[in-house]
């Protein structure tokens, strides 16, 4: 219980106690700044033992991975944030990074621009068909994008069969996209950290952003504060779509070979890097740039175990160890968070 | 002991029942300034009130939540909606939130019909609610809660949150309170969130506001601060509509009054010539029994002791006794450190010393199976979040604390458990429609006699109830207490815990004090008044030490 009106007696009120402020805000610093310190700590470790880790080529390769993973874990953020789950996105990914790429030998001379559009498109009627189920039809997402992860991807090896889109039929300007730097950096990462920024920004700053994190929060609260709950999710899921769509692209152009197994399994190690990342399972806290950070730091991983030459099972085994530990942290830290909060407000009356 | 009333919601009690009071038409003058002329329910002077809803119905499958409710509200009046649990005033506040709609009968603002489609309509149309539970979202901050949904934009419909902030500031210091707008709201005590909740309400400028217990978690203080607002609220030409069990509330910020029973609007009235006993017997529809003094009876062997119990920064050196058959009541304000005493004596929370012992065990610090174990049980103070489980149905929730006594071969009996749930809600007269109906389509009186009847079916020797009234009407109140006596002269240890001075008086046979985290006083029957525990709950003079 925290301190009443009767025990704190001015007869003006104080100004606003800052220092509880002050905690809660370090805290939540923390929390994102906890991920970089562990990301960082890892590079200088791997780095030790194997300088290779830290050349050039090697950190494009890592940051380029990053973006298709990044992209997702945006998405998946604002489904997450929302006290949902998008499980689809691996499907998603394969089904658009095959039928667009497809269309390099069948239309001759498409821009690619058109070819991300396609993508896009494809991610997006996906997302929408999530987001209806979800929205209108009252079905946990859960189960719907469960039963949407194995449909799209039946769907997937239905249209591709034995088939797939080779290196070859891709034109060259596409292909080379994951090579183009700018001052050693990819532009890829570059676009993908400012699709990223704006996705925060907006998820931060907007009305409609801030309502995502309402419902998560407090789905009652939310229909009673007049905020359109389905519509938000609906939207939310549509996004999460579509930009599964455009990351099928990124990741055609990137590993050049699209067969009907494309993206098997990246939901679970999307959902685990918005995890690491800080944004809480059950929704209402987290940040699409911490997310994004998540999704660096399993991508680290992978690439140190590989260039320490560690057989690539570890790879799985210690991305679930990050994620047991950030949930653990996670709840161990908003215990602790709301004690002290407590303690705070009724040391405050004596 | 209850005459005609113990039907289910579904069967409302004729509205002419013998001892009720007809449906009287609101009296016709106006005593205050800015009362207008007030209008039959029915309605013939249209354009008078701000808001009216005449004759409407509302059902939920088989129950008729509302059979025929009415209310009008003026500009500048403060209005009054009693009635006990169950008798609709909820599901009129839902209709006017946007929540529901009607099934039947019109709504009014203005003297235009209107629809409400939702909780945003509602908003847009000027009404403002503050619910009886705070519908807070922890995740989130102070200002954000107050303004979701409609923040202050700077260019490009960016939130400025430094507006946000700012404004929730000004909200507080009207309000007189210090909050940081900044925190986020997980971990505000009741009374905080329902500030905010206040805070929100005020931000919206609304025409109408529906407070459906604003008080319930309040501290005095509090509420005082909160009927000025209420003052200056009207003076600004707003309607207010105040939900309360807390009759002397009533007549003291209130101009009219609407009592519902079962349904109906039985009384709509001004205050002038009413007195309390007039709208008791319109809620219950009898005279109550004259609330005689809980039977005295011969305390036997100390049941608890707690000696020098210490939680850093929560309680200190906190040491009595409980006997057999006795009654202790633990008052204080709220946040004095009482419920987090019986949180460490029930072992939910750790202490850092002292021990508590039952019956000559020491029980176990931070293990409520061992304190189950010794016979203790716990009414909790907030019963939606720590009582019951809120989807599960009212045979699950009432069992949930003896299911290993219900056991055959593992398996838990479907027979045994809905044989114990069926003796107990007879028992304690509980108002239900079908046991495997969620315990959350309870009211709130009858939600309450649930979690009692959870733990009295495990036999307890020593029973502690946290606010066990807190927002239950007065006949269920009454009956509460009777059962407290009845449980007490039946030889079990009671430890209650109320902000209710005059429940704390009338149901106990001894009294300690508690302020800020320290035992304060005891004061035995005789010599309680309250004067005497407010003195020592407050510390204006030192009462002899425990």
């Amino acid at each position: 219980m925290s301190a009443t009106l009767a025990e704190r007696r001015d007869p003006a009120p104080p100004p606003p106690d800052p220092s509880s402020r002050r905690l809660t805000e370090r805290v939540f610093r923390v929390r994102e700044s906890g991920i970089l310190a562990v990301l960082v700590v890892f590079a200088g470790i791997t780095a030790a033992i194997q300088p290779r880790f830290l050349d050039s080529q090697n950190i494009q390769f890592v940051l380029i991975n990053t973006t298709v993973f990044a992209l997702l874990a945006l998405g998946e953020t604002m489904v997450v944030v929302s006290r949902n789950v998008d499980l689809s996105i691996g499907s998603v990914l394969g089904l658009s990074a095959y039928l667009s790429t497809r269309l390099f030998s069948q239309v001759h001379g498409i821009p690619i621009p058109a070819v991300f559009a396609v993508g896009l498109a494809i991610g997006l009627a996906c997302g929408v068909a999530n987001g209806l189920m979800v929205s209108l039809g009252r079905v946990p997402s859960l189960v719907v994008t469960l039963a949407t992860l194995y449909i799209i991807r039946g769907i997937d090896i239905l249209i591709v069969g034995g088939n797939e889109v080779v290196a070859q039929s891709l034109p060259n300007t596409f292909a080379n996209i994951p090579q183009d730097t700018v001052l050693g950096i990819p532009d890829l990462a570059i676009v993908v950290a400012v699709i990223v920024a704006l996705g925060a920004y907006y998820m931060r700053s907007f009305r409609s952003g801030r309502e995502l994190y309402a419902i998560g929060s407090n789905p009652d609260a939310a229909r009673l504060a007049g905020i359109p709950v389905g519509k938000r999710i609906f939207t939310a899921f549509a996004v999460s779509g579509a930009l599964a769509g455009l990351a099928g692209v990124l990741w055609a152009a990137e590993y050049q070979t699209i067969d009907s197994t494309a993206g098997t399994g990246y939901e679970l190690l999307v959902v685990s890097a918005v995890v690491v990342g800080g944004v809480a399972i059950f929704g209402g806290s987290g940040t699409a740039v911490g997310a994004a950070i998540g999704a660096l730091l399993l991508s680290t991983i992978n690439s140190a175990l590989n260039v320490l030459g560690i057989a690539p099972f570890w790879d799985q085994a210690i991305a679930g160890f990050l994620l047991l530990l950030a949930i653990t942290l996670d709840r161990v830290i908003s215990l602790r968070l709301a004690a002290a909060l407590r303690l705070r407000s009724s040391h405050r009356a004596s | 002991m209850r005459p005609a009333r113990d039907g289910d919601i579904g069967q409302p009690a004729d509205g002419s029942s013998p001892a009720g009071v007809p449906a009287a038409p609101p009296a016709g003058t106006a005593a205050g300034s800015l009362i207008s002329q007030n209008a039959d329910p029915g309605g013939e002077s249209p354009g008078a009130a701000l808001l009216s809803l005449r004759h409407v119905a509302k059902s939920f499958g088989a129950v008729q939540a509302i059979t025929d409710g009415s209310i009008e509200l003026y500009a500048g009046e403060a209005h009054a909606l009693v009635g006990e649990n169950g008798a609709g005033k909820s599901t009129m506040v839902k209709i006017l939130a946007g929540v529901h709609q009607p099934d039947s009968g019109t709504f009014l603002i203005d003297g235009e019909p209107v629809v409400l489609h939702g909780p945003a309509a509602a908003r847009d149309a000027g009404l403002a609610i503050i619910y009886q539970e705070p519908t807070l979202f922890p995740d989130l901050t102070v200002a954000e809660n107050i303004f979701m949904g409609r923040q202050p934009l700077r260019a490009g419909r960016r939130i400025d949150i430094r507006s946000m902030r700012a404004r929730s500031a000004e909200l507080f210091e009207r309000l007189g309170v210090p909050l940081d707008p900044a925190r986020i709201c997980r971990g505000l005590s009741i009374a905080d969130q329902q500030i905010v909740e206040i805070g929100k309400a005020l931000s919206l400028n609304a025409r109408v506001i529906v407070m459906d217990e604003p008080t319930a978690a309040l501290s005095a203080l509090e509420v005082a601060r909160l009927f000025e607002v209420v003052r200056a609220l009207r003076a600004a030409g707003a309607a207010v509509l105040f939900i309360s069990h807390r009759l002397e509330e009533v007549f003291e910020i209130c101009q009219r009054v609407t009592v519902m029973r079962d349904g109906r609007q039985v009384l709509s009235s001004e205050h002038a010539g009413l007195t309390a006993a007039d709208l008791v017997r319109a809620m219950v529809g009898r005279d109550m029994p004259d609330r005689s003094a809980g039977e005295q009876s011969a305390p036997g062997q100390n049941v608890l002791s707690v000696e020098h119990l210490t939680r850093e920064g929560v309680f200190t050196d906190i040491s009595f006794g409980v006997r057999a058959g006795e009654i202790v009541a633990f008052a204080g304000l709220v946040g004095s450190g009482r419920s987090e005493v019986a949180r460490a004596i029930f072992g939910i929370d750790r202490y850092d010393a002292g021990s508590v012992t039952m019956s000559g065990r020491k029980l176990r610090r931070g293990s409520p199976a061992d304190a189950m174990a010794a016979g203790v049980g716990l009414v909790p103070e907030d019963r939606r979040q720590q009582g019951l489980v809120m989807d599960m149905s009212i045979q699950q929730n009432m069992t949930l604390a003896s299911l290993s006594r219900l056991r055959h071969a593992g398996l838990i009996s479907a027979a045994a458990e809905r044989a114990f749930a069926t003796d107990w809600a007879t028992r304690l007269q509980l108002k239900y429609g079908r046991l495997a109906d969620p315990v959350a389509r309870l009211s709130g009186g009858n939600q309450q006699k649930v979690v009692l009847g959870k733990w009295l079916g495990r036999k307890p020797t020593l029973l502690i109830v946290d606010e066990p009234t807190r927002g239950i009407d007065i006949n269920t109140k009454a009956e509460v207490h009777q059962m407290l006596s009845r449980l007490a002269s039946d030889g079990v240890a009671i430890l209650m815990i109320s902000s209710e001075l005059p429940e704390v008086l009338h149901v106990s046979d001894r009294i300690l004090v508690m302020r800020e985290g320290r035992l304060t006083a005891e004061i035995s029957r005789a010599d309680a008044s309250e004067e005497t525990i407010m003195s020592a709950a407050t510390g204006q003079i030192q009462a002899q030490a425990s």
